[in-house]
């Protein structure tokens, strides 16, 4: 028996350990490094200040987190845009023929998405295979220029970021009951109406996780930004990076991250409030 | 007709997932080298690649970390799922909040947070650090896959196994950890194409030391890159699909 409890004891106490070293305890200092100030020598310096939070309230930083955030919410409505559709259609297929469909879904984003992105440098560039297409068709006179354009940064987040959102509409789209449809049908609703009467909203959680799951990780998605977008495209990501790696300001880095964490968890909760909120509606 | 619209739009956007993958396939085995013109089909690229002794080196970084990082953090992930669904014990909610805050940050907040923890140390960047960082960003999801396959654990078996005089060991060993292996496959494997998949905590939490391929390619796509690396990607490809079907494959198992 007292093997036992030695056992249980070892476990505990090894689980408790590296979360606290590899998880609590990096947190937890980059939190207290928001609050530090920056030191000459040393890169901290203790000492209470608020002085990076308000760093991140100069126009600079804001206009570059609007733009940032406009950036990620457009990326997020176009994968919605484009992957609505396609998530119903792979509802609808054969059940047989399903998991493959998904399956292929799930390959290219398993693939490094830097692998991924350099890719799409192969198809943007100057002379790369669109614009060879194009010319070879004679559709356009000269190549376009997409590379380094903003365009670029929607395509890159949209490609590496488009399973994010069809998986969970996918789901969502899998549990509308057909008989519903077929009810609204019935009672003289025409597709358009049964659409937006019943199936957006049953499938509206689906829409804001696939949304969270595209728009959230898009705002750190720096080096799309810096292969595809050129210097003038700045994510938060690369806001964060710069003044970690360039400017040495880590106390100010920090303060933003934790900042963008702290807004992130924010949404997060007000998805599950809102959920909590219309769960209890739906009750009779 | 509305079929044929459906399959049609099905296509473009699968066409639109697998284009720039099919291109970087393509031009791995075309032998004109700057042109896009298919010049004939070669291997040279994938020889090329084989003496690219720098190449292969990240590569190589690349593989050895997702292994050792999947496999260790299968390890804590797979006691931590244990521990949390087993035992009850002080700080257990504060344990399962940990792991939700880490499945939930971003990428770059774990890179970051880790990032000071070992310049706090003065650990230098390179192997051990990234292994570490790799591991924290797979265990939270090494913990959930194991422990939602315990929720709805036969109860029943641990108990006969129990009131026949085993040892928490002894149940740990011969009765969760057989009916878990699926899972824990499943899990060092999601975590070896997690591993393979990251750049921004990569891009962090090592040196130039050890470097890896995300990475390398990073520093090239400006410079202009040469076909090898186009070889180079077709095999990473590879390997991640390999891995990502076999999970599939374990993951459907018994269920």
């Amino acid at each position: 028996m007292k093997n036992n409890t030695l056992f249980r004891r070892l476990l505990i106490g090894a689980t408790w350990a590296w979360m606290a070293l590899l998880a609590l305890v990096p947190y937890l200092m980059l939190v207290g490094a928001s609050f530090f100030e920056r030191g000459t020598d040393t890169l901290v310096r203790p000492g209470l200040t608020l002085s990076n939070y308000l760093h991140l309230l100069s126009p600079t930083v804001f206009t570059m987190a609007a733009d940032s955030v406009a950036l990620a919410a457009v990326a997020a409505l176009l994968c919605l845009l484009v992957g609505y559709p396609f998530a119903a259609i792979l509802a609808h297929a054969p059940a047989r023929i399903q998991p493959l469909l998904l399956l292929l879904v799930m390959i290219p984003f398993w693939t490094n998405s830097l692998i991924r992105t350099y890719a799409l440098v192969m198809l943007l560039k100057a002379d790369g295979v669109v614009n060879s297409l194009l010319l070879h068709a004679g559709l356009i006179a000269e190549p376009l220029r997409l590379m380094y354009t903003p365009v670029a940064v929607f395509i890159g987040l949209v490609y590496t970021l488009l399973p994010f959102m069809i998986l969970p509409l996918y789901a969502a789209l899998k549990t509308v009951d057909p008989q519903l449809l077929e009810a609204g049908r019935d009672l003289g609703a025409g597709r358009v109406r049964n659409f937006l009467h019943i199936t957006v909203p049953l499938t509206m959680p689906g829409i804001i996780a696939g949304t969270m799951l595209v728009f959230l990780p898009a705002l750190g998605m720096f080096y799309i930004a810096d292969i595809l977008g050129g210097a003038r495209t700045m994510l938060v990501g690369n806001y964060i990076r710069d003044q970690f790696l360039v400017f040495r300001d880590i106390p100010t880095g920090s303060a933003a991250s934790v900042t963008m964490t702290v807004a992130m968890g924010l949404l997060l909760v007000l998805h599950h409030l809102a959920r909590r909120r219309s769960g209890k509606e739906m009750l009779p | 007709m509305s079929r044929w619209l459906h399959r049609g739009y099905a296509g473009c956007v699968y066409a639109f997932l697998y284009l720039p993958l099919v291109v970087v396939a393509v031009f791995s085995f075309n032998s004109s080298k700057y042109s896009l013109a298919w010049k004939g089909f070669t291997l040279d690229w994938y020889v090329r690649l084989w003496q690219n002794s720098g190449l292969m080196t990240t590569a190589f970084n690349s593989l050895l970390i997702a292994a050792a990082s999947a496999t260790l953090a299968t390890l804590l992930g797979t006691v931590a799922a244990f521990v949390l669904h087993r035992y009850r014990f002080p700080g257990r909610r504060t344990l399962f909040g940990t792991l939700f805050v880490m499945m939930m940050s971003p990428d770059i907040v774990i890179a970051l947070s880790l990032l000071l923890l070992f310049l706090a140390l003065s650990l230098p960047l390179g192997f051990s650090t990234l292994l570490l960082a790799h591991t924290v960003l797979c265990v939270p999801f090494v913990a959930t896959t194991v422990f939602s396959r315990f929720v709805g654990f036969p109860d029943d078996l641990v108990d006969a196994a129990r009131d026949l005089g085993a040892g928490e060991y002894q149940v740990f060993r011969h009765i969760v950890l057989p009916l878990a292996s699926p899972a824990v496959a499943g899990g060092w494997l999601l975590s070896f194409t997690l591993s393979l998949d990251d750049v921004i905590i990569s891009f962090f939490t090592t040196g130039p030391d050890f470097e890896v391929l995300p990475l390398r390619i990073y520093s090239m796509v400006r410079l202009g890159i040469k076909p090898d690396v186009n070889a180079l990607c077709v095999v990473m490809m590879a390997v991640t699909v390999t891995a990502l079907v076999l999970s599939k494959h374990l993951l459907k198992e018994k269920k």
